[in-house]
């Protein structure tokens, strides 16, 4: 007998007590729960987006989509990074303006290359209000997951309002499961010593988002 | 490699010891008051908790109870991504499956994500064993795995280690295991996170083989998930070539949808935070994006032993948040490592005697490591009644009967140490059932009250040893209701 037959037969004894009329799926998960927490104008989710993102030390900017070439520039001048990393759908003009070495993502790039770079600009698939969030779920202006993940600067992108959901279960409904997704919360951060929180491990260290619009 | 947890004592001797380390309780309190706090803050923030919580009990159980159906439907979704399913009856098995596909990569060493799987089953130990080196990657389980250390909570497995003592076991540990920590490392957390970082960087960079668990695992889509804080999940998820995940059967759910109850409740319950830094889903493998082959090793080892129980199989639910740690009383004062297992606290003490089974003096002694005050029960966000499964438990062991182990039917026997507690309970039994030698038995003990010892003789010593005996009234009650009518005289 197969460990899988072994074990799918282990669980089905397991539930001798399950009648085959168990109430189904549908029935048995009650969501009673709510799909948004409070009532609030676009421009207040907006808002609450800015002060979450703020809240676990990502760095807010608000500009409008005419200025955002421009802020990116000068948010990538301060910074001092000489290198910036490129997804390939990433629209041309938003780094129209920026004085840095354009580096396209490859296939081919490895993690070694990519340790290399100052900085990386993105923009997202969906924003959280409610937890401050941003997710990338690796569409062409998004690139792989990894570009994201080793320059120790990260700058994205969310188009306000239209890109921005209030709940976590409004988010979900939006996303595709079959893509890759990466959830971010601010920048990489650790409990680990004494139960308190230090921002700054493996991920990037500098998390800024621009909301444009 | 980290010590393991074979043959360890009952947990009130470990607790003995470890009640008596004033630096371990110091860090334990200050750690487990810290995080209850925020938890609390966390948990108010959300009007709707009651009707989260509800519904991801609702979901666990509905799966639980039809696991075979969502387990298939799992494996097809996976395979239909492109990953390959593997089954695993127990730990050896699934540490034999993990070290072949390492193996056929041609590689000696993997990078780690933090997973309570591969500790349950001590797959570092045997990956060691056939001569490959398994890297963790979480801070504080390397911290653990540098100490040559135990993990002692399940979000933070160095709970147990202060400050200090982390900074020592960097500055004399690293330079064994790869890049040393800078010189003058100081004990600040950002510093210490720092040297972590500068550690393993050079680890996850060259890393081909991956290896995770997943806090859940979607059965309609085939999507896995992993809620981590660090970055070093991403790092092993994504850059390496291969992918390897060991999840317990008990992972699945049955929608895409399920995600939105767990993903508001498991980090405001675990870290205390509105959202963890990063949670990572995958489908199989992308085409240039991550790794190009996709395992997936699903692990039984004791989990449908543990559902074979109407009353027990409900600690199948736990989403290892380890909010009931926090909260808890006795953990607070003895610690991780007196529960003898990689799951401590009270979810420890009701999942480690199902999974491994009671016959151990150290499992047999679990479900007695708790007050029962409840406050387990009243954080965990998928209303898990531990007391309740530690009461079932405790009835198990003292008087033994039919349970499943390793899949067979297997009948206990009563555990030795309770004959006093079972011959005590006879003969309140046998008084009960008779009212005359009931009343007789009362009137004699008022009558000679006087004449009571303050402490228990024998076998009763070590109960009366910590409590005082109650006082016996001088009438006893049944009499003073029968003179009085039940007071209504007014007489007392």
């Amino acid at each position: 007998m197969s460990s899988r037959e072994r074990i799918l037969g282990r669980v089905r004894r397991a539930l001798a007590d399950v009648r085959p009329d168990d109430t189904p799926y549908e029935q048995a998960v009650l969501r009673e729960y709510l799909r948004e927490h409070g009532e609030r104008s676009v421009e207040e989710t907006v808002d609450l987006l800015a002060e979450n993102l703020a809240d676990y030390r990502a760095i807010v900017h608000r500009c409008s989509a005419g200025d955002l070439p421009a802020t990116i520039a000068g948010m990538l001048a301060a910074r001092g990074a000489k290198t910036v990393l490129v997804p390939p759908g990433l629209e041309t003009a938003w780094l129209a303006a920026a004085d840095v070495e354009r580096v396209p993502d490859r296939a081919e790039s490895s993690a070694r290359q990519l340790d290399q770079l100052d900085s990386v600009v993105t923009a997202c698939a969906v924003a959280v209000a409610e937890t401050g969030t941003i997710v990338l779920d690796g569409s062409p202006d998004q690139g792989r997951r990894r570009i994201t993940l080793v320059p120790d600067h990260h700058i994205c992108v969310v188009r306000v309002p239209d890109q921005v959901v209030s709940s976590v279960p409004q988010a979900l409904e939006l996303l595709d499961p079959a893509r890759p997704l990466t959830w971010i919360s601010g920048p990489s951060a650790t409990s680990d010593i004494e139960l308190d929180r230090v921002e700054g491990v493996h991920g990037p260290r500098t998390l800024e988002v621009i909301l444009v619009g | 490699m980290s010590g393991t947890f074979v043959g360890m004592p009952a947990f009130p001797k470990a607790a003995h010891e470890a009640v008596h380390d004033q630096t371990l309780r110091g860090n334990l309190r200050h750690a487990t008051h810290t995080i209850r706090g925020k938890r609390a803050t966390a948990v108010a923030e959300v009007s709707d908790w009651a009707a989260l919580r509800d519904a991801g009990a609702r979901i666990k159980d509905h799966t639980l109870r039809h696991l075979d159906g969502y387990l298939v439907q799992l494996e097809e979704s996976v395979t239909a991504a492109g990953g390959t399913v593997h089954w695993a009856a127990d730990a050896d098995e699934a540490n034999r499956i993990v070290a072949e596909l390492v193996k056929e990569t041609g590689e000696s060493e993997v990078v780690k994500v933090k997973s309570m799987a591969t500790q349950e089953i001590g797959l570092n130990e045997a990956l060691e064993a056939e001569g490959i080196r398994a890297y963790e990657t979480d801070l504080a389980e390397l911290i653990v795995q540098l100490g040559k250390d135990r993990p002692s909570h399940i979000l933070v497995p160095a709970i147990h280690r202060n400050r200090g003592e982390i900074r020592d076991i960097f500055a004399r540990e690293m330079s064994e295991w790869g890049r040393p920590a800078p010189d003058g490392l100081t004990d600040t957390p950002a510093e210490l996170a720092e040297a972590a970082r500068l550690h393993l960087r050079e680890k996850f960079l060259r890393a081909k083989v991956g290896v995770s668990g997943a806090n859940f695992m979607v059965a309609e889509t085939g999507t896995l998930v992993v809620v981590e804080s660090e970055g070093n999940g991403r790092m092993c998820l994504t850059l390496p070539e291969t992918l390897i995940s060991v999840v317990g059967i008990e992972k699945v759910v049955p929608t895409w949808q399920d995600l939105e109850v767990f993903l508001q409740t498991l980090p405001r319950s675990s870290t205390a935070e509105r959202m963890n830094p990063y949670t990572s889903t995958w489908t199989g493998t992308t085409d240039e994006d991550g790794p190009r082959d996709f395992h997936l090793v699903l692990l039984d080892n004791g989990r449908t032993d543990t559902l074979a129980d109407e009353v027990g199989r409900q600690a199948l639910r736990c989403i290892r948040c380890s909010a009931c740690l926090n909260v808890c009383p006795v953990y607070e004062r003895a610690g991780g490592h007196a529960y003898g297992s990689v799951y401590p606290g009270p979810i420890g003490a009701i999942l480690s005697p199902q999974l491994r089974g009671t016959a151990s003096e150290i499992d047999a002694s679990l479900p007695y490591a708790s007050t029962l005050c409840g406050a387990c029960y009243e954080v965990c966000p998928v209303a898990i009644d531990i007391p309740e499964v530690l009461v079932h438990l405790r009835e198990r062991v003292v008087q033994g009967g039919q349970v499943i182990q390793g899949g067979n039917k297997v009948v206990l026997k009563p555990a030795k140490g309770h004959a006093a507690e079972r011959a005590a309970m006879r003969a309140a039994g046998w008084a009960f059932a008779r009212p005359a030698a009931l009343r007789t038995g009362q009137r004699l003990a008022s009558r000679t009250r006087r004449l009571h010892p303050r402490s228990l003789p024998g076998p009763g010593k070590a109960w009366s040893g910590t409590r005082d005996l109650p006082a016996v009234p001088a009438e006893p009650f049944r009499d003073w209701w029968q003179r009085t009518h039940g007071g209504k005289d007014g007489a007392k």
